[in-house]
């Protein structure tokens, strides 16, 4: 369901209409294979190249990095990239590939790093042209993230790099990644220093990247092995210890919660892709029989529906109202809400639909007339990656109740 | 129509509800509303009410009752997200007063042409009113009423009146010959009879009036028109009063739960406390975002009010629902008590959640519109 039309600042209002004609004439064809449902399932470079292309023509065309500065490749307007968004989502264009760039990288890259390094750095991670992935979590730290011990020893004035990642999403495509590290044992956040690291020149020169198989049996996440790989201390972007503050700036943004929008693009219905949306259940429904009549009668399955509707719209509308101070009782109570509900509300639509599709969700993409072409079950198995990654729906409750709510810690 | 960002909250809709919040702070804490309306316990007291008449003239007097009012007659005409922001304090603070149904009142008024002109006027005076328009089964389509036009005088029952006792008008609805007709009654008229429901509500008054040839101003015969369009706006501000509630119901078992000790831990630090009052929070802030966005659009983009009303009023009847149970079960064995003030707003939320519509009742409108109608 579309957002109501809201009233835009003239300098929106300009933007929007640039960006309209803009993606009516340069809409991307069709892609030659079948996509994934997001960048972080891609696994052939066909998939990649398509996707690339796409990021790289809409970052020429000013539709990405739009709020940034001119000076570090940006596009150096004042809350557009919401529109560019908004517009990429109506014109129902592909996904960006480089999203742990766009969303996490860029920001940390943004707000930490020297000015030398951002201007480097970012202008080819806007355009899509070096894919970023990022290196917090450990076999022995996942929700528990300040316990990473991959370790940086320093030797005059570079670093030598030994442990062990996972989950990886991206590695073996990416150029860069922003990665967590131990340089002091003896404490636990204040042992930590936040680097970028270049990995792709250093494959099989002291990084190993191992893909790892999704439940859904695509790939997309991997392991990174790193053996004594040196790197140089100006690809440090914390002051000595203090990884875990700049570690905040990702997550926050990681979660929806920072003071950047991040690109986005998205929605491409084709054959080969389709959205998890309330608008796209109600379609499988009016689609599906039950007991012999079209499922979108049955009174149950149509509650459940609507349901999912209003918290669609409810997750919308807080984006809005977040924006509204007179309306908001702690500046983090909205944004801190975000991931959690975006998430969770992927999953139940997902598991709606596999209850409307009933007997046909049993049909995987490798079966010919499968509903929706078997999206759904890939899709609800999918949701759990968003349950999962970024903090975990536990720990998000946990951070709400404790920093929004103020309620004691818990263990 | 398009809707502004801010949902229309302008800085004289924030004064408004600030002054509002300041208002019932200073005057009116839980401690005195649990004094005023708990006096007796006994399930089986005889039916009635309390309520305090000075401080709703205070209110009056602020000029509370005519910001609803249009402005060519008499009131302020304010938007309504800025009445929803008043109407959620009113929420807050449980307070028993005729503010909602007044303003409930005022939305049909305005659908009902020029004969609806001088009730206008006389709400914009500081006259409060209510509507009687549920039939005696409760049904929450306004298209059923259990009075009856006969030779211009109202005969039957009108049920689940709210806040009956303490208003001087009535806004009716009765079958007549050309339709559903609205009338104007005075609450002192001859052959209308009020008895006061016993009600599980101790913040609120509800009655049946039984109607034996009352005369009435005659307001129009296009009444269901007019109620129908009238309703999103209630549903809307019944959301707003449900968040406003639900708030206080969050704020204060966040503060019992941080500070009661078990196992040698607050028991927040317990997460099968500390999650379920987050889903709460969360739970309340889908209401309050779609409650504005509802009230907003019959501001500014009526074509979509009908949908995002019922949304807003779904969502609303959820949020009072789990606010009102955690809020209880999180409380413990003192939470089971008369001496605990939460159940006061246990008992004004579970009256909030089946008044003019469920949410049960609310999607299943909602999906007429959305998917189409239920049966081929
Ligand atoms: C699809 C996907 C992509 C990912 N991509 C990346 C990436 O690109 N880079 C990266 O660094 N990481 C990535 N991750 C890793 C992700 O951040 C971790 O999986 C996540 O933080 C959880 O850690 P864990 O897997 O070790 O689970 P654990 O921390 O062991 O948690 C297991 C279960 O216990 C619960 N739990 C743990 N602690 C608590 C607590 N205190 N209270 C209540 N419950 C608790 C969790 O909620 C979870 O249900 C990805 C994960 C997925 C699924």
């Amino acid at each position: 369901m579309s957002e109501s039309a809201r009233k835009d600042t003239p300098e929106q209002a300009d933007f929007r209409a640039y960006c309209q004609q803009w993606l009516a004439e340069n809409r991307p064809a069709d892609p030659p294979v079948r996509l994934p449902q997001s960048a972080l399932e891609i696994m052939t470079n066909e998939q990649l190249d398509y996707l690339q292309a796409w990021q790289k023509a809409a970052y020429d065309a000013g539709l990405v990095g739009c709020d940034y500065p001119v000076a570090v490749g940006g596009g150096g307007r004042t809350d557009c990239q919401r529109v560019a968004n908004e517009e990429m989502l109506a014109a129902r264009t592909p996904f960006f590939p480089n999203v742990i760039g766009l969303g996490m990288a860029a920001p940390t890259v943004f707000y930490h790093a020297q000015d030398a390094l951002k201007e480097r750095l970012l202008p080819r991670l806007f355009s899509g042209e070096d894919i970023w992935c990022q290196g917090f979590s450990e076999p022995g730290a996942g929700s528990d993230l300040a316990s990473v011990q991959t370790f940086a020893e320093r030797r005059g004035d570079k670093w030598v790099i030994n442990g062990h990642k996972v989950w990886t999403s991206l590695a073996h495509f990416a150029e860069w990644m922003i990665i967590l590290l131990r340089t002091d044992r003896s404490h636990k956040y204040d042992g930590l220093s936040y680097f970028v690291v270049p990995i792709r020149s250093a494959l099989g020169k002291g990084v190993t990247v191992r893909p790892l198989i999704k439940i859904t049996g695509e790939t997309g996440f991997n392991e990174v092995i790193f053996e004594d790989l040196e790197v140089d201390d100006s690809y440090r972007l914390d002051e000595l210890g203090k990884g875990w503050q700049v570690a905040m700036t990702t997550l926050l943004h990681e979660r929806g919660a920072g003071e950047l929008q991040t690109p986005r693009s998205g929605g491409l219905k084709s054959e080969a892709t389709h959205t998890i949306s309330s608008a796209s259940l109600i379609n499988l429904a009016k689609e599906s029989q039950r007991d012999g009549a079209c499922a979108a009668y049955d009174p149950v399955l149509r509650d459940k529906m609507m349901q999912m509707v209003i918290r669609e719209q409810g997750l919308a509308q807080n984006n809005r109202r977040a924006r509204v101070q007179a309306l908001l009782d702690h500046p983090m109570r909205l944004p801190l809400q975000y991931k959690l509900l975006a998430s969770e509300n992927a999953q139940d639509i997902a598991s709606l639909a596999l209850e409307v599709a009933g007997a046909g969700s049993t049909l995987y993409l490798n079966h010919e007339g499968a509903p929706d072409r078997g999206q759904w079950p890939m899709a609800y198995m999918n949701s759990y990656g968003m349950t999962i990654a970024a903090g975990t729906s536990e720990v998000q409750r946990n951070i709400l109740g404790e920093r929004v709510l103020g309620m004691p810690k818990s263990k | 129509m398009t809707q502004p960002n801010n949902f229309g909250f302008t800085e004289e809709a924030t004064m408004l509800k600030d002054s509002a919040r300041k208002f019932f702070a200073d005057n009116f804490p839980t401690e005195k509303l649990h004094h005023l309306v708990a006096d007796n316990p006994d399930p089986e007291r005889s039916p009635g009410f309390h309520w305090e008449p000075e401080l709703w003239q205070q209110m009056v007097e602020l000029g509370w009752t005519a910001i609803a009012v249009p402005e060519e007659c008499g009131g302020l005409g304010m938007p309504l997200v800025a009445v929803a922001g008043l109407v959620e304090e009113v929420g807050r603070a449980a307070f028993p007063c005729p503010l909602l149904s007044t303003f409930n009142t005022c939305r049909v008024l305005q659908n009902c042409g020029g004969a609806g002109q001088p009730a206008l006027e006389e709400i914009a005076a500081g006259t409060a009113a209510t509507l009687a328009i549920t039939s005696v089964d409760g049904s929450w389509n306004p298209g059923h009423c259990g009075v009856t036009v006969r030779d211009g005088a109202l005969y039957g029952t009108a049920s689940f009146v709210q806040d009956a006792g303490k208003v001087k008008r009535f806004l009716v609805s009765a079958n007549g010959d050309s339709g559903l007709a609205l009338y104007w009654v005075d609450a002192d008229a001859a052959g209308l009879q009020i008895q006061t429901d016993g009600i599980v509500d101790l913040t609120r008054d509800q009655a049946t009036l039984h109607f034996d040839g009352v005369q009435g101003e005659w307001l129009t015969d296009a009444g269901l028109a007019a109620l129908n369009l009238a309703m999103p706006a209630i549903w809307t501000l019944l959301a707003a009063d449900i968040a406003g509630a639900a708030e206080w119901q969050l704020q204060t078992t966040v503060e019992y739960v941080s500070v009661r000790q078990q196992f040698d831990h607050p028991l927040a630090f317990f997460q099968a406390v500390k999650h379920p009052l987050v889903n709460v929070m969360v739970q309340i802030d889908q209401t309050r975002s779609l409650l504005y966005n509802a009230a907003c659009a019959i501001d500014c983009e009526p074509e979509k009010s009908l949908q995002f009303a019922h949304m807003a009023k779904a969502s609303a009847s959820e949020t009072a629902a789990l606010a009102s149970g955690r809020s209880v079960q999180c409380h413990g064995g003192i939470g089971f008590t008369w001496e605990c003030f939460i159940h006061l707003y246990f008992k004004r939320q579970k009256h909030s959640q089946v008044l003019w519509g469920d949410a049960a009742w609310h999607r299943a409108r909602l999906a007429e519109i959305l998917i189409g109608p239920a049966a081929a």
